[in-house]
């Protein structure tokens, strides 16, 4: 028996085949074109997570993950759930640990919201820093109500943790996702109190010294936590701390949110 | 104006927003490519996607003169292929693997079917004679089989084809040759075993 070039032919022409219906969808997320959408779990409850090859595009509660494909120009393509990598790498980061590399994809956004972001990264766990310490940590110390606005407008809400940055004066202030309740319950979950956060702030204590070292600290910063309460010293500015000898703590740098530079 | 010279005037233009349409236009023949130099449709898949992706950053550097004087069917399939290639040279290091034959009917959706005559033993029949050639077709060295799958599963036109291969037009269109001629070997050869099987 012999085979004709024809049939031959015929028969590697026949092995042409269609591409399975994956292949587009998730070839324009890989360029960032569309975004993957999954739900996650959280502290406020289940929230979406929008994503592409570039990195994570969003954290969104449920009414605006249904209108992320119209803000952000991508179609959605939603999957049953996150990639093991990336979700283990967003508990890592809500568990505390800042080393834990995400990827962000924050295109159309501008170079002051990315600084403003990128700072609040700077906030370990279980502590704050006021809005004035962002804008003065970046460089841009008259520009507190820009950093607040940045803040509101923070796409990756909970993986840049914009709910570590309280007002001035001391109260939690407002959060984009889904309001101030969930701020309080996701700081709450973080080990802090935020009741007594707000009572101390009313009471005029903003800064907190400890007798023994002669630092002054954020109420929050971590290198106070073990402080003996018969060292604690509370001031209502960095001006009455310096008077009294106190230098600011090099960890949580209270200098740059109050305006002032300790001599 | 055909197709892909429209598609190249617009990715000069507008790469992001004309994206989606090239890879609607060429999805299917990347794939085809990949799932005959790999065997694997998961492993194709990738290395379509991957293909994608990288012309995608490539056209994203390009400028948009280059974009517009690029061959793109030729063009396509050298990423498709060269990613092949990396692939098979890595399953290459790590041993062989096992042949998945069955693998082709794994969900994946077969090209639609217009005649009306085609009843379903015809249908497995061309299904098994499908998978008996595409099993041929993996047992060619790799250069043998890509000037085949490029040629006639794709059905890139000779000049096309030395573009992609990067060899002159005579050298490919003899590797052409020599590989219908091992594959027509290799079929008629399995054809006399089953038939001396038989008689024996």
């Amino acid at each position: 028996m012999t085979t004709d070039d024809r049939t031959l032919e015929a028969a590697m022409a026949d092995l042409a085949t269609t591409a399975p219906p994956t292949l587009a969808p998730n070839t324009l997320v890989a360029v960032g074109l569309a975004d993957h959408m999954a739900r996650m779990a959280s502290v406020i409850g289940p929230l979406y997570v929008a994503w592409n090859g570039l990195g994570v595009s969003a954290v969104e509660s449920a009414e605006f993950a249904d209108t992320h494909s119209a803000r952000t120009g991508r179609p959605v393509v939603p999957v049953d759930r996150l990639p093991s990598a990336l979700a283990e790498a967003i508990d890592r980061r809500l568990a505390g640990d800042r080393r834990v590399r995400i990827d962000l994809d924050l295109r159309g956004h501008s170079e002051f919201e990315r600084d403003v972001w990128r700072k609040a990264l700077d906030i370990p766990r279980g502590e704050v820093r006021p809005y004035g310490w962002v804008a003065g940590e970046i460089g841009r110390p008259k520009a507190v109500r820009a950093v607040g606005t940045a803040l509101g407008h923070n796409p990756v809400p909970l993986i840049v943790p914009c709910h570590r940055v309280v007002r001035t004066d001391g109260t939690i202030g407002q959060y984009s996702l889904g309001g101030p309740e969930n701020k309080r319950t996701i700081l709450a979950s973080e080990g802090l109190d935020p009741d007594e956060m707000e009572a101390a702030a009313r009471r005029g204590e903003r800064l907190i010294g400890c007798a023994s070292t002669g630092i002054v600290c954020w109420p929050t910063c971590h290198t106070g936590r073990h402080m003996l309460p018969k060292n604690r010293r509370p001031f209502r500015s960095l001006a009455a701390a310096a008077e009294a000898g106190y230098r600011p703590c090099k960890m949580c740098r209270p200098a740059s949110g109050t305006g002032t530079i300790a001599a | 104006m055909d197709t892909d010279t429209r598609l190249v005037a617009d990715l000069a233009r507008d790469l992001d927003g004309t994206f989606e349409a090239l890879v609607l236009a060429h999805q299917d023949r990347c794939y085809s490519i990949a799932l005959r130099m790999l065997g694997d449709p998961g492993a194709a898949e990738e290395a379509a996607q991957d293909a994608f992706v990288r012309a995608y950053r490539a056209l994203a550097g390009y400028e948009p003169s280059r974009i517009r004087d690029l061959r793109l069917r030729a063009w396509l399939a050298t990423i498709v292929l060269n990613l092949c290639r990396t692939r098979l040279s890595r399953r290459r290091a790590v041993g062989p693997q096992p042949l998945s034959l069955d693998l082709e009917g794994s969900g994946l959706p077969e090209p639609v079917t217009t005649d009306p005559s085609t009843s379903p033993a015809a249908v497995v029949d061309r299904h098994a004679e499908r998978d008996r050639w595409a099993d041929l077709l993996s047992t060619l060295p790799p250069a043998y089989r890509a000037a085949v799958v490029l040629r006639h599963v794709d059905g890139l036109s000779y000049p096309d084809l030395a573009l992609a291969l990067d060899r002159p037009e005579g050298t490919v269109k003899a590797q052409v040759h020599r590989g219908l001629a091992m594959l027509r070997t290799a079929y008629e050869a399995a054809d006399r075993l089953a038939c001396e099987e038989m008689t024996a």
